[in-house]
């Protein structure tokens, strides 16, 4: 299966990964390869099979409803990029 | 004493216990064996000398107070995709190069409750994606046995520090192969333990249903000696399993004798190297001399579909975790831009290398609206299959041998451009990842002085009977004694 430019484009902007123009080639051959190889999996028939998330067999994990101490602010706004006071600093989310 | 760095953790445990050595020798011997070799073989990619001879000094008092557990004062390398409070923890990625994360990994405080002394954290490929360790985007590092190869990947760093004696043992992680593989490229004892058994709570994720933390060291014992201290439930993480520990040392010794071992035929492949199915045929036949019960045609005919799941559910997985890294909150941001989604691209675009994007868009198309089914759940529905291919040979054996890699180490540079060959090197240890039973990689011999790994699988929770089987071949063969000569380079400062 061959993936188009544009369907390589779309995959991007759901991802929101920049990519140059020679990425976009080289995606487009390599992840049609690779998609070719998946193509092997059509042999079988799943079709009665439950899916299996993760091999362990515990479910609904819970600890209980306890407060507990976070970590101090400044400890985690050390590695912030862009910073204001004690809070993320980041572009409008929300534009006019 | 001359060249401790050599020592293993049981060795290393004794001379401090008889006072013959203390853990700050033992610690400035690794140190200046990375500062001698790590040259040639970049397996480092932060070294903590400061802090490690500290530890080193508060190991010792804690070894003058008496009895103390076998990893107190002994030295440790861990892979850089588990997070150490202080000490920056890149994932050999540009996107985390100035992280340094706020709390220890329960592994990492494992280690430390014990005493242990932490040299620095080790070279992968970025974000533990590939098979080589060129995917760093540091350095690749080299196989000590021959520095033109790759150490295997993505513990490269970690498997390739072990072969060259930097440090006593160290910690990978394993998605798919990541350990097994680089313990077999290199020569050494490397353990995935089943999924649940290991706390992954502060590894940086991966492929959350399938990443495990597991020792890589210098012999069977030790692993063992690594795993008892790092199983343990922990509550932060939810996939952690509550479940009885044996003591894996004192079980070591126990008789093979009558043991039923499969042999799984799918596992020797199109395109394995004569040279690899010979030396573990020939190492099978030693397991069958120890008193093995050796079953040469077992079945698991839904092998062949693994390594397409696997290249399913991973970046499936993958691009989900990955979307954390906006350049918000911590790591590499792009800031010269106009608007938010467009800091978002490019911090993306600049921060992650080539195969880290290439997971995240296979991934991302696999779970987009349209193909979930056709890719993401199907895989799935194949991972039940093997899943209960596993369990369904596990009625009739105890363990199943297999080799741990198609080939012996390869050239760096050889499979950089070619996606699906790099993955195809994984092929005999990614089933184990998607049906999350435990299995471990220990040295089987050498083809023109590369090593080859032997794998040997076991049912869900039972390290116990592989670190059996792996420690009767073990003390029955002499691999252990041979050791990569390393040219040594002139330092470039």
């Amino acid at each position: 299966m061959k993936l188009s430019k544009e369907e390589v484009k779309h995959i991007a902007i759901l991802v929101r990964l920049g990519l140059s123009n020679a990425e976009i080639e080289s995606f487009q051959t390599q992840l049609s390869n690779i998609l070719d190889n998946f193509e092997i999996l059509k042999e079988v028939d799943t079709s009665y099979l439950p899916p299996t998330t993760q091999s362990v067999t515990l479910q609904n994990v819970y600890r209980p409803d306890k407060a507990k101490d976070s970590f101090p602010a400044e400890d985690i706004l050390a590695n912030a990029p862009r910073r204001e006071k004690d809070l993320f600093k980041i572009q409008a989310v929300l534009e006019d | 004493m001359s060249e401790l760095f050599r020592l293993s953790i049981a060795e290393a445990h004794q001379l401090l216990k008889e006072k013959k050595i203390t853990s700050l020798e033992l610690t400035k011997s690794c140190l200046s064996r990375i500062e001698e070799v790590d040259n040639s073989i970049h397996a480092c990619v932060t070294v903590s000398a400061d802090s490690a001879l500290n530890e080193a000094v508060i190991a010792d008092k804690e070894i003058q107070r008496g009895d103390f557990p076998p990893l107190t004062g002994i030295p440790v390398l861990i892979k850089d995709n588990m997070c150490t409070a202080g000490l920056r923890t890149t994932c050999s990625s540009k996107m985390l190069e100035h992280f340094i994360p706020p709390y220890n990994a329960t592994v990492i405080k494992l280690l430390k409750k014990n005493k242990a002394v932490i040299l620095g954290k080790t070279n992968m490929d970025e974000f533990a994606m590939g098979s080589s360790t060129e995917n760093s985007a540091f350095t690749p590092t080299s196989n000590p046995w021959d520095l033109s190869r790759v150490p295997g990947g993505s513990s490269g760093g970690s498997a390739a520090a072990i072969a060259a004696d930097e440090a006593i043992y160290a910690l990978g992680s394993d998605t798919g192969g990541s350990i097994r593989q680089p313990a077999g490229f290199c020569s050494i004892v490397g353990l995935k333990p089943t999924y649940g058994r290991v706390s992954r709570f502060g590894l940086v994720a991966f492929a959350s249903s399938l990443d495990q933390i597991g020792p890589m060291t210098k012999t069977v014992t030790d692993c063992a000696l690594v795993l008892n201290t790092i199983a343990v439930y922990d509550e932060c993480d939810s996939t952690s399993v509550p479940c009885t520990t044996p003591d894996y040392v004192n079980n070591l010794a126990q008789d093979i004798r009558g043991m039923r071992i499969g042999i799984p035929k799918e596992y020797f492949v199109e395109g394995m190297q004569p040279e690899v199915k010979n030396c573990i045929q020939t190492a099978i036949k030693k397991l069958e001399e120890l008193g093995a019960v050796i079953d040469w045609n077992v079945s698991l005919p839904h092998t062949k579909y693994g390594l397409a799941a696997y290249y399913i559910l991973a970046p499936s997985e993958a691009s989900a975790n990955l979307a954390r890294y906006d350049g918000f909150k911590y790591g590499y941001s792009y800031q010269d831009t106009s608007n938010m989604w467009e800091a978002m691209e490019k911090t993306k675009q600049s921060g992650f290398g080539p195969e880290v994007k290439r997971r995240i868009m296979l991934g991302t198309y696999a779970l987009s609206a349209g193909y979930y089914d056709a890719y993401y759940l199907k895989a799935q529905k194949i991972r039940t299959l093997i899943k209960n291919e596993f369990d369904h040979a596990f009625e009739k054996y105890d363990a199943l041998v297999t080799p741990t890699s198609p080939t012996v180490p390869f050239q760096i540079g050889s499979k950089v451009n070619d996606p699906v060959q790099m993955y195809l090197s994984d092929v005999c240890t990614l089933p184990i990842n998607i049906a999350g039973v435990p299995a471990i990689s220990i040295p089987a011999g050498f083809s023109n002085g590369l090593p080859i790994g032997m794998q040997i699988i076991g049912k869900p929770f039972d390290e116990k009977t592989i670190l059996q089987i792996a420690f009767a071949y073990e003390q029955a063969s002499a691999w252990r004694s041979i050791k990569p000569r390393i040219p040594i380079q002139a330092s470039s400062c």
